[in-house]
């Protein structure tokens, strides 16, 4: 089987708020050209077109049938969707390469998250019988995590505003000083709201190393789930996190981008992957600095291989994440070899 | 194009009954809901899991063993809620919990009538304030309270119920969806939304392969760039293609038989669905001439509603050669 790499990466600005469709052409439309610039191919040398998005999002169904026009899909493409962050998108697109049905693979996610009120659309995330007509919303549900946290001295406030203060460079002690604005969790605890887009171009190594000096090759990609119930759950950890670690190697990672939403899944998720000091965490600014919604998770996987490309890795460690409280996540181990 | 231009937005509100069957385990667990009853699950480990699961969440077995529980309970974790969301259990600042029952061992999201967060805490016991009118839903808990507070508040209305016969069980659970969104069209779909409320039809060329579309796409399927030189289009075309529909069905406005054609205006790539009235539907055919049949002026707006129909023109119909690859 052949091993895939990655081989381009682009994003659109992220912002709070689009003037554009949900359908995201506009967002896409500019960031195609820029990564076939990048990479020096065109619509006819790919092979596979993925991408993940989001019907409740957009407030319409198959909104991603209208994406498609983005990509000039006449004559007809081979192309698929997951209404999930593209990171998934991403992992069948790698694996129609391993399977030697492509040698290449385009995969993009897009979000117009401002378009409807996002906290209360993710209530569609979760089980229809018993929690989505509560209506919960996905700043509450991470606040009973956080606080699980807190009251069994995993973390403290502190520890949350340090995560923060990274990204920002803001003061942990003004940090601190803020209101709650549900408590437990302050303004820098929480992802902002982000509309957004990105694109991945993936290919076999043997093709990468035509396209750009150091492919990000993938040594290693898994995905787990958790149970949908979060009352079953020990929210504390991620569970699915630690088997998709678990069966990858990570040692000597130089690197993580993690799609940590709220301040303490950061802290969940470093302890989960096992990441050293040694590690560097988010250079990107992660999900904190900006959360496309349903690109946010394939942007760590295009952040993290844009530093192999530019030769300021050799080793990263990418997380993409779906669904309430780190329910489901996806690993990608990326080398520089 | 004028690409300053602020795009048309508009709320779109999205509404529907979710409507589900609950199968043996949920519909057991509903109905104990209507009389006032919860009741869990017995796990393969033997932890009751309360909101009961159909397979274990460890080992995926089936589960069926069925173990009631308390209406006390004790909150496991919280978080407060300053602004209520449209569809929340309160209107009112509330706390979100997970709340174990007595005689579970996993945790129900729901809310508790605290106030403010200063009365509620972590190993706080709390009690179901049930909903005045239980239908076998999970709303019939309608939030918590600390367990000495009295009911005061009257609770929100029961949320709507499957017909079913008489006295028979809850076999299916309702839920409202309401979702509001800020709708924006596309910078080209906007040029050509204001210019039918000028009566114009604005079409748009994509620089590549110089096709002209009508309405304009934010991208050319083709070549995936933006279409952007305006093309003014003609108000007459021909039928494409075309079906007679002959079937009555909710909100229709013409009493059948009637014909909803497609419309491929002259000089234009791509057809439109719209309606030809003006003949009888037994005359319409493939290649068609056909012409707009505006609304009165006052009545436009940027719809192409402002067509009511199209009409034949009595030309003679068009080659078939001349639309074959438009088909």
């Amino acid at each position: 089987m052949p091993d895939v790499a990655i081989a381009g990466f682009a994003k659109a600005p992220n912002v709070r708020e689009t003037p554009g469709t949900t359908n995201g052409v506009e967002m896409l439309v500019p960031i195609f050209a820029e990564v076939f610039e990048k990479t020096g191919l065109s619509k006819q040398d790919i092979g596979f077109w993925c991408s993940g998005s989001s019907d409740y999002l957009a407030g319409r169904a198959f909104s991603f049938i209208a994406a498609v026009d983005a990509i000039g899909a006449f004559p007809p493409i081979h192309e698929s969707h997951v209404e999930m962050d593209a990171a998934w998108a991403l992992y069948e697109a790698w694996l129609k390469i391993r399977m030697g049905e492509v040698e290449t693979a385009l995969v993009y996610g897009f979000g117009k998250s401002s378009a409807g009120q996002l906290r209360r659309v993710l209530a569609l995330q979760l089980d229809p019988y018993v929690v989505t007509p509560l209506w919960p919303d996905s700043v509450s549900i991470a606040g009973i995590q956080a606080r699980l946290g807190l009251e069994a001295g995993l973390w403290s406030e502190k520890d949350l505003a340090e995560v923060a203060a990274r990204g920002t460079g803001k003061d942990v002690g003004e940090l601190l000083d803020a209101p709650y604005l549900a408590d437990p969790l302050r303004r820098h605890d929480i992802a902002p709201v982000t509309d957004g887009a990105a694109v991945v171009i993936l290919s076999t190594v043997e093709r990468a190393r035509d396209i750009v000096d150091h492919p990000a090759v993938i040594s290693g990609i898994e995905h787990r789930v958790d149970s949908p119930v979060l009352g079953a759950r020990d929210l504390t950890r991620s569970p699915s996190t630690e088997a998709a670690a678990k069966a990858l190697d990570l040692d000597g990672a130089d690197l993580a981008e993690l799609h940590a939403p709220f301040t303490h899944q950061e802290l969940i998720l470093r302890a989960a992957l096992g990441l050293g000091d040694g590690v560097e965490v988010n250079p990107s600014g992660g999900a904190l600095a900006a959360n496309p919604m349903f690109s946010a998770g394939l942007a760590r996987i295009g952040e993290a291989a844009a530093r192999i490309h530019r030769g300021e890795s050799r080793k990263a460690v990418a997380h993409a994440t779906s669904g309430p409280a780190l329910q489901q996540n996806l690993v990608t181990v990326l080398e520089a070899r | 194009m004028d690409v300053t231009e602020t795009p048309l937005a508009a709320p779109l509100n999205v509404g529907f009954d979710y409507t589900r069957s609950t199968g043996p385990v949920l519909g057991r667990f509903v109905n104990g809901l209507r009389e006032r009853r919860i009741e869990g699950i017995r796990g393969s480990d033997g932890r009751v899991h309360v909101p009961p699961v159909e397979y274990d969440p460890v080992t995926a077995e089936q589960l069926g063993e069925f173990v009631p529980v308390g209406e006390e309970g004790t909150v496991v974790s919280w978080s407060w809620c300053p602004e209520p969301l449209d569809g929340q259990p309160l209107s009112r600042p509330f706390a979100w919990a997970l709340v174990k029952l007595d005689g579970a061992d996993t945790a129900l999201l729901h809310a508790v009538d605290a106030g403010s967060p200063e009365n509620i805490h972590s190993g706080q016991r709390v009690r179901v304030r049930w909903a005045e009118d239980t239908v076998g839903h999970i709303r019939d808990i309608a939030y918590f309270l600390p367990v000495d507070a009295a009911d005061t508040a009257p609770t929100e209305a029961a949320p709507p119920v499957a017909e079913r016969e008489e006295g028979a069980p809850v076999s299916v659970v309702i839920t409202p969806v309401h979702l509001k969104y800020m709708h924006s069209a596309s910078p080209e779909e906007s040029r050509y939304l204001r210019g039918l409320a000028e009566g114009k039809l604005i079409g748009q060329r994509c620089p590549a392969c110089e096709k002209v579309y009508i309405p304009p796409r934010g991208a050319c399927p083709t070549d995936g760039v933006p279409t952007t030189e305006e093309v003014e289009l003609p108000d007459t075309g021909i039928v494409t293609t075309f079906c007679i529909v002959n079937v009555p069905f909710l909100g229709q406005r013409l009493k059948p038989p009637y014909v909803a054609a497609y419309i491929l205006l002259d000089g234009a790539d791509i057809a439109f669905l719209h309606l030809v009235l003006g003949c009888d539907a037994q005359d319409v055919k493939m290649g068609m001439r056909v012409r707009a049949s505006w609304k009165p002026r006052d009545e436009w707006w940027t719809s192409l509603e402002n067509i009511s129909h199209f009409e034949p023109t009595g030309e003679p119909d068009a080659a078939y050669e001349s639309f074959a690859h438009h088909l």
